[in-house]
């Protein structure tokens, strides 16, 4: 007995000391988890370099935050909403995890912020896409950083649009964020008085699209949307040359289209795609310093995830420097009421649903010609003001809105 | 405008005409996993990794060493075969006669370890690579346009496969190869190297895999994933044809790219279960596959 007393009082003596050490931070460290595709489809879309990222903002921000040491800690959910719930809660329950952030594709997104309301956590998505996040299954403690399927309809959908493309034909991924931004994208471009002639959903890492693409090419339609993402999208707008589809006239709309695949595709292959992002290296001076310590740290420039993913953790730091503690609700508190003015977002604001709203650019690739260096890609068309770009929060659906 | 089943005609024979392109595909990386579980009796698990190295090695002559198209479709093969040869030598030989899930395990691993090397030196979003310029464009045949570097890899892997065919069914060589997996000791008490001859064999069913890949780079992105994407629905049709069945893997594999294509026009979203879907019925009413024999 007597050894147990002396160990209680050993024990009650670190907790004290700790306590007092910093006060306000649980478990005296904060850790944030990156979750994302590290190996599959989306792996250059933000994978392990959104965990650099992170770590970057770490740096910036001194390495600690309220006297308490910060840790990134980082996993790859294989775009599996299973897998991806039972590491978050892993991590929630076991590894003292604060927040997950990055979260790419939206089944997965989904399932971690349905998860991180119900253990009361804060989720920043940087990666995934679908306005539901903000709407019908917006959460209290879940914020949507970088872009969403609305501001790509608005951006590159309503550029294509104007351009004279009315009629259109949807190649669509079979998951959540290609419905999403398909049906986004129809809106659009029935309010603009175009129509939508079909539509073809294919599996997820399809690889082949030559069937899906034949079908478009005698749909009669002008454009053909492009309602997937990364390894999905390049080998389709390969594949579509291949066919003869953008000689015969007919324009393809990339919707979800980053620097990562821009690169990863060819400047020759993807000469004239018009594309929406939210940030690009060579916009001013600051954008170039980041870039270039990003380029050291990674070899290659950095796209709207994976700088938006920086922006997520500065900015949760931030806030937890702001509210006192990092405690889920005062931090979340803060985070809805800070203005977002960093290297990826200027006056940025953080709607009552948790989505962050700045300002986008419709950006065309460059021919190969025209690029002066491997990098030397976008050439920016237009800004698409943040107000237009995203839903307003209260028509989003949510019910925190209301 | 005529129309069968509701689809108008020129796209139904446009979207067969596609079946055969993938089938090709289909067909020349199952005849290189039925020559080796044929002759081996191992489940090369690697055959996508190899198909994957195949490309890679295309893309990488390109780029450093500015060898094109051509000579990459003999050299990247070659290359990856000896790779395959000394993989046979050193790992793969000492589990012959062990039960093959041994080797499906040291194959599979090797597949992991082959794809997270290159995952790591150059990324998912894979490496673009160009078709040469005798066979950029495309013919217009009415009813579809006909990509001619498409009609050439069906030209091409149905050469190859007939040629490998003749190789095993009709040539001395071929014989021995088969005499060798009959009885081993035999074939080896009249002078035959046996195990040579198997080590060569693993090399002949890498390159296979490996031409496929060069054949594959043009069409889809040079990517480290570009092996996991097709290995499964490969092993689905060497299944369906028969393990170890050369012909059968062959026909199956023109077989189920033209069905595949028709599932895409008539029903898209179980494009990528049909084949497994056909694989579960053969299994049921022929557990030996259609062209293999029961042993």
């Amino acid at each position: 007995m007597r050894i147990l007393s002396k160990l209680a009082l050993a024990l009650s003596c670190t907790v004290m000391a700790q306590a007092a050490y910093a006060q306000q931070v649980s478990n005296n460290v904060v850790k944030i988890g990156i979750l994302n595709d590290q190996s599959g489809v989306y792996a250059d879309f933000g994978g392990k370099f959104s965990v650099e990222a992170a770590r970057m903002a770490v740096q910036d921000f001194g390495g600690k935050v309220l006297g308490a040491p910060i840790e990134i800690v980082n996993a790859d959910h294989q775009n599996k909403p299973d897998v991806a719930a039972s590491i978050a809660r892993q991590w929630y329950d076991t590894e003292n995890v604060d927040a997950i952030m990055e979260l790419t594709t939206s089944s997965v997104a989904l399932a971690v912020q349905g998860l991180s309301k119900d253990k009361k956590k804060i989720n920043i998505v940087t990666g995934a896409a679908t306005t539901e996040l903000t709407g019908k299954q917006c959460s209290p403690y879940g914020f949507h950083w970088a872009y969403d399927t609305h501001s790509l309809a608005v951006g590159t959908g309503g550029a294509l649009v104007d351009q004279g493309g009315k009629k259109w034909y949807f190649l669509t991924a079979d998951y959540a964020f290609g419905y999403s931004l398909e049906d986004q994208t129809s809106q659009f471009v029935k309010a603009k008085g175009g129509e939508v002639v079909g539509s073809v959903r294919h599996p997820l890492a399809a690889s082949d699209f030559s069937s899906f693409l034949l079908q478009a090419q005698s749909s009669g339609a002008d454009v053909i949307g492009l309602a997937n993402a990364g390894l999905d999208t390049q080998n389709a707008i390969k594949q579509a040359s291949e066919f003869g589809i953008t000689q015969g006239g007919q324009r393809l709309a990339a919707l979800l289209f980053t620097l990562a695949e821009v690169k990863g595709l060819g400047a020759q292959a993807a000469q004239g795609l018009t594309l929406t992002e939210g940030w690009y290296w060579d916009q001013s001076d600051e954008n170039r310093a980041f870039a270039k310590r990003f380029q050291e740290k990674t070899g290659r420039m950095p796209n709207m995830i994976h700088v938006g993913t920086y922006s997520a953790v500065l900015q949760y730091l931030k806030a937890i420097q702001k509210a006192g503690t990092d405690a889920t609700e005062p931090v979340a508190e803060a985070l809805h009421e800070m203005p977002v003015e960093d290297v990826f977002a200027k006056n940025g604001k953080v709607l009552p649903n948790g989505r962050m709203v700045y300002d986008m650019y419709l950006f065309q690739v460059k021919k190969p010609e025209e690029s002066k260096g491997e990098w030397d890609l976008y050439t920016q068309l237009a800004k698409v003001p943040g107000d237009e770009a995203f839903i307003k929060a209260a028509e989003s659906g949510c019910a925190l809105t209301q | 405008m005529s129309t069968i089943f509701g689809i108008p005609a020129p796209a139904l024979f446009g979207q067969i005409l596609i079946g055969l392109i993938n089938g090709s595909f289909y067909a020349l990386l199952s005849l290189g996993l039925a020559v080796i579980f044929g002759l081996l009796r191992i489940i090369n698990f690697a055959h996508g990794a190899q198909y994957m190295l195949g490309a890679f090695a295309a893309y990488l002559l390109l780029t450093y060493a500015g060898i094109g198209y051509w000579p990459s479709l003999i050299l990247a093969p070659l290359l990856v075969g000896l790779l395959a040869v000394v993989i046979e030598k050193t790992m793969l030989s000492r589990l012959y006669g062990v039960d093959p899930l041994y080797g499906l395990l040291l194959t599979f691993g090797l597949a992991l370890i082959l794809e997270g090397l290159f995952r790591y030196w150059f990324g998912a979003a894979g490496q673009p690579y160009a078709a040469p310029q005798q066979l950029v464009g495309a013919y217009n045949l009415g009813f579809m346009f006909m990509p001619i570097y498409r009609g050439w890899v069906v030209i091409a892997s149905l050469v190859v496969c007939i040629g490998t065919w003749l190789l095993i069914e009709k040539t001395r060589l071929g014989a021995y190869l088969r005499a060798a997996t009959e009885n081993a000791t035999l074939v080896q008490a009249f002078g035959v190297n046996v195990p040579r001859l198997l080590t060569l064999t693993y090399g002949l069913g890498a390159a296979l895999a490996a031409i496929a890949g060069v054949l594959a780079a043009p069409i889809y992105q040079v990517s480290p994933l570009m092996g996991t994407n097709i290995i499964i629905v490969v092993f689905a049709v060497v299944v369906v044809g028969g393990m170890g069945s050369i012909l059968g893997a062959i026909i199956t594999g023109y077989m189920l790219g033209v069905l595949e294509g028709l599932t895409k026009v008539f029903y898209p979203e179980a494009s990528n279960i049909v084949i497994f879907v056909i694989m579960a019925i053969v299994l049921l009413v022929r557990p030996a596959g259609l062209f293999g024999r029961e042993e």
